[in-house]
């Protein structure tokens, strides 16, 4: 399959999907360690997908939403942002009905 | 010239900004995974008119785009703040 078509794939089957290095539990990146524990805060559900284990997607996210960096969020396909934008949202108060909204029409 | 100067050079060019601060946090983030490979972490707050009526994610894409190939070569992270010039 296509890699850009497995991407899109990955972003139909999750409403709420974040790109990460390294996992919810065990991030390892601060950057990435700070979203994910924002989308946390929030309460709602969330897929991730962790970039190190499959080098093709970490290479084609980069140029699917012209977005060099993780982490990135997406939900219902859209990219959100990286983490400067998510957690500029979490103290806003935007991210969580963002969530909540995407998570109930799943 | 230094890492930090080509990029302030950059954004420089491609949004003539009003404000522009550029800050090496390289050093905030040694020792860490995304260190390890040599590239930085750097700080952006910039003020330009071509942000005006653009919306975040579209201001980040901007920034990224301006960095080029510094983004594979010279830049793990930035964190980017991008304000058009009346808010």
């Amino acid at each position: 399959m296509d890699i850009n078509e497995r991407i899109k794939g990955q972003l139909d089957a999750h409403p709420v999907l974040i790109y990460i290095k390294g996992t919810p539990d065990f991030p390892q990146c601060g950057f990435s360690s700070q979203a994910v524990a924002a989308l946390k805060a929030c309460g709602t559900e969330f897929a991730y997908f962790n970039i190190f284990e499959d080098e093709e997607v970490r290479q084609s996210l980069k140029t699917y939403s012209n977005w060099p960096t993780f982490p990135q969020l997406y939900v219902n396909g859209e990219l959100i942002g990286g983490a400067d934008i998510v957690i500029d949202m979490y103290k806003s108060g935007e991210l969580k009905p963002l969530l909540e909204e995407a998570t109930a029409e799943a | 010239m230094e890492r930090i100067d080509r990029i302030e050079q950059a954004l420089r060019d491609a949004f003539d900004p009003v404000e522009l601060r550029v800050k090496d946090q390289s050093h905030l983030h040694a020792g860490h995974a995304g260190a390890r490979d040599g590239l930085g972490h750097f700080d952006v707050f910039i003020v330009s008119d071509a942000f005006k009526d653009v919306g975040r994610v579209r201001r980040h894409q901007m920034v990224y785009a301006a960095m080029g190939d510094m983004m594979q070569t010279d830049i793990h992270a930035l964190a980017i703040r991008a304000r058009a010039v009346d808010e």
